[in-house]
């Protein structure tokens, strides 16, 4: 094919040729970021949250006024849930995934550290926690009875209680020590004693998206057994097919343990619903961009449609002129592929610098992270593609374009 | 003449349709992308208080220890409960409110009503006057009952018509927790949007159900929430008036500038006197942000609007550089039209309005069905989940910004091809003909 020819035509355009390029330029550059925006969110959309999501239920309660004896009730609570058919087990915590709220706190690695090395959240948890929650154990060990305290205990400035031991998530122990197995580590949170790390489990998200993705799983649990009215959650497990009737029965019992009590309805539901609900932003954002991205390739993919149908028009008698001088339809239709192959190419090239500039823009403005390089070359796959296709109408109509026309004026 | 133009241009379209067509489309779908992402922003970057708010200030204190200091940091976003019951003592401002969220449960007395949940504000009188809260019955309180921790209440429209069917409640008792209060005042559906006055919890979440006064929350220990930050032994509540916590917002009217900066050093020397009384380890760093500073420095516009905004400018870009091909295309075409009109005499000049004529009139063809995709637009926007998406609605003023938009932007898109098609010579264009 020579390429030389349609050089010297599109110099001969330049104004419309320059348009196309900056319009495929800019689209690659808005879709490459987008697209690589929308696979940031799927990603967090689909995270794992380290629980067994499917088969979980939540019932938020509070007492009225407060509860002299939330942590006499809390134990007769979990008995009655523990004893509806279809539970597996039931636990107490002071807060779980999937809402906008969260308890967090500093930890240092050393006891004169000024600042915190990072800012994790704070999971209370009682002993059927590991059991309930579906939390997998991969070093380390598991809280013995003789660790726990209880909520009160460790309110209460005259008990003299220090928090000694904690589970921690895989994912702070990699970020507290590098390269080193965390167990057996202490560091410091709360006061000045030290907590031993004796456990660590594979995933364990945060409750709230505080401190952003890469903090998600920056997770500690504490051996202090919350009453009821500290966060009021109450976390039931159960097969996924009974949770609607589990979650009905564990209602019933809570409120027959005590009517001095409000279930807080908007936030008692399934773990599955209140993932669903904690995502919705991310997952609408998504939806989106990817709206976005269609509408510019259309938009593009009519732009050349045009701008070539225009040329086509334009150069008829040319056209003929080449087929009068035994130029195939194949060459005709290949002329005008090649053409929009090399202006879509111009635009990429720009496109991708375009794509590498705004990502730095995002990634200043937005915390976004960098765009991986990968992301180019499918932003200009689909491009060559999409001019290709536009393109192939007008192209087929200045190959039907009979020779005899070169005989006629235009 | 621009009648005329505008004529040349109507029967220019039905020439060519489809081009037109697509040019009304790209300019429609720039323009709605725009206008819709356009509008969630402003309606989330408003004024909540036009009227006032260069009046409220925010109030920050820097009150904790010297550990971790680190030179030019921003002090606390809140105040201690010391400071905050200092400052209100000794009223410097014109006005001035301390305030904290919190949550109560409500106890209806009709029986068929079983008790429910209830956001709920803890403040103190002036928070009344001060916010414009307005009133469908009764008022606020005074500060006599703040210092009485008196058990009166202040509750929403909402919250009334369910509690009284809407009948004016003011002397009637709620019972809130296990506490009984006096209603003195329902405020008439009164919300800020955003929620300047606190934002720790939902930003544009509407209003409080139930506000009363801070002192009569505390002596009944009623939950609250929002965040807190604390350093140093809390010792057992981290809500004590001595505890090394911050949890209050705090707000000040000053009517002028003069004001505010007497509050300013009046904030300086109080730091440094807490400095010297051994409370505050650190230089004195205390910041007095009005109403628009405060939600310019919280970030209050979701970074994903602000994000969907410039992908919608992003996308009008794109439209107009199609736009630009097309009409360039569309004028070209018509070299032999306007090579005889030339070479009847129009001017170069007349030319490039005609084409100006015609690239407005796609605009304007353009922005109304623009119009109609961002009502669409912000009817799904409403449809989202998010407290904010709610507010996503046109106001006359950005319906006035469609247009203009639509219309300048086909305007500037049509400054290149008319500019080219004027260029247009009589002369050769008659010959090839």
């Amino acid at each position: 094919m020579e390429i030389r020819p349609i050089l010297s035509t599109l110099l001969r355009h330049k104004t419309a040729a320059a348009l196309i390029v900056v319009e495929i330029a800019l689209t690659c550059a808005i879709i490459c970021n987008a697209l690589f925006m929308i696979g940031d969110r799927i990603q967090q959309v689909n995270e794992t949250s380290g629980i067994a999501e499917r088969e979980l239920l939540r019932v938020q309660i509070i007492s009225i006024g407060g509860d002299k004896n939330a942590a006499a009730l809390t134990a007769t609570d979990l008995a009655s849930l523990r004893a509806i058919p279809g539970v597996k087990d039931a636990t107490v915590l002071n807060q779980v995934p999937f809402v906008n709220s969260s308890w967090n706190s500093g930890i240092r690695l050393h006891r004169e550290q000024e600042r915190p090395t990072l800012n994790a959240t704070s999971y209370m948890v009682d002993d059927h926690y590991l059991n309930t929650l579906g939390l997998k154990l991969v070093a380390g060990r598991d809280f013995e009875p003789g660790e726990y305290i209880t909520s009160q205990q460790f309110d209460d400035p005259n008990a003299n209680v220090s928090i000694t031991s904690a589970v921690i998530t895989r994912k702070l122990g990699e970020a507290l020590f590098p390269g080193e197995n965390p167990v057996g580590k202490v560091y410091y949170s709360w006061g000045d004693e030290p907590t031993r790390i004796v456990g660590v489990v594979d995933h364990l998200v945060r409750p709230s998206s505080q401190g952003g993705p890469s903090a998600r799983e920056y997770t500690v649990i504490y051996p202090i057994r919350p009453s009821y009215d500290v966060g009021g959650n109450y976390v039931i497990r159960t097969e996924p097919a009974r949770r609607a009737e589990v979650l009905k029965a564990a209602i019933a019992a809570l409120r027959a343990n005590s009517n001095n009590r409000i279930v807080l309805e908007d936030s008692t539901k399934t773990f599955e619903e209140l993932r669903r609900e904690f995502y919705q932003n991310q997952r609408s954002m998504a939806w989106l961009l990817a709206i976005v991205c269609i509408g510019l390739l259309l938009i593009t993919a009519l732009g050349i449609i045009g701008l070539a149908s225009f040329w086509v028009q334009q150069r008829t008698r040319q056209i003929g002129v080449r087929r009068a001088l035994g130029a195939t339809r194949a060459q005709i239709l290949r002329y005008f592929q090649t053409e929009n192959f090399l202006l879509a190419t111009a635009g990429i090239a720009l496109g991708m610098l375009l794509a590498f500039g705004l990502n730095q823009l995002l990634m200043s403005k937005y915390e976004l992270p960098r765009l991986p390089l990968w992301y180019l070359p499918v932003g200009a796959v689909v491009l060559w593609v999409l001019g290709q296709i536009a393109v192939f109408g007008p192209a087929r109509r200045a190959a039907s374009v009979p020779p005899a026309i070169a005989t006629r004026s235009a | 003449m621009f009648a005329y133009y505008f004529n040349l241009a109507l029967r220019s379209f039905k020439r060519n349709k489809a081009l037109t067509a697509l040019m009304v489309l790209a300019i429609a779908l720039g323009i709605g992308a725009c206008m819709t992402t356009l509008t969630v922003f402003h309606v989330l970057s408003g004024d909540p208080i036009p009227q006032k708010s260069d009046k409220l200030y925010f109030v920050q204190l820097d009150p904790r220890t010297r550990q971790g200091m680190q030179p030019g940091e921003e002090p606390e976003d809140q105040v201690t409960r010391f400071d905050a019951e200092t400052l209100l003592r000794e009223k410097r401002a014109d006005r001035q409110a301390m305030m904290t969220g919190g949550g109560v449960s409500v106890t209806p007395q009709r029986k068929e009503l079983a008790p429910f949940t209830a956001s709920a504000r803890y403040t103190s009188a002036d928070f009344f006057p001060m916010f414009e809260t307005g009133f469908l019955y009764g008022g606020g309180w005074s500060a006599k009952e703040d210092g009485n921790r008196a058990r009166v209440a202040v509750i929403s429209k909402s919250l009334n018509d369910k509690l009284f069917g809407g009948a004016n409640s003011v002397g009637r008792q709620v019972r809130l927790d296990q506490a009984d209060f006096t209603v003195v005042g329902v405020t008439d559906g009164w919300k800020m949007n955003p929620r300047f006055y606190d934002l720790n919890s939902d930003r544009y979440g509407g209003a409080e159900e139930v506000l009363l006064p801070f002192s009569t929350s505390r002596d009944l220990e009623m939950s609250r929430n929002g965040s807190m930050n604390c350093w140093g032994n809390t010792g057992a509540d981290a809500t004590d008036l001595n505890a090394p916590c911050v949890w209050i917002q705090y707000w000040a009217e000053l009517g002028t500038p003069a004001k505010a900066a007497a509050y300013r050093d009046y904030l300086a020397s109080y730091s440094e006197q807490q400095r010297k009384a051994g409370r505050y380890e650190r230089p004195a760093n205390a910041r007095l942000r009005n109403v628009m500073d405060w939600l310019d420095y919280q970030r209050v516009v979701p970074g994903d609007v602000i994000l969907q905004m410039w992908l919608g400018f992003g996308f009008l870009l794109v439209c107009l550089v199609n736009t630009v091909g097309l009409l360039l295309a569309k004028f070209l075409r018509r070299s032999g039209e306007i090579g005889v009109r030339r070479a009847l005499g129009a001017s170069r000049r007349a030319i490039f309005v005609q084409c100006l004529v015609e690239a407005g009139t796609i605009g304007m063809a353009g922005g109304i069905i623009g119009l109609g995709l961002s009502l669409l637009g912000l009817w799904l926007v409403r449809q989202q989940p998010s407290s904010y998406a709610k507010l996503a609605h046109l106001d006359p003023g950005m319906l006035l910004v469609t247009f203009a938009l639509a219309i300048v932007a086909s305007l500037l898109a049509g400054l290149l091809p008319a500019w080219r098609a004027m260029q247009v010579t009589p002369a050769v264009q008659l010959k090839t003909q």
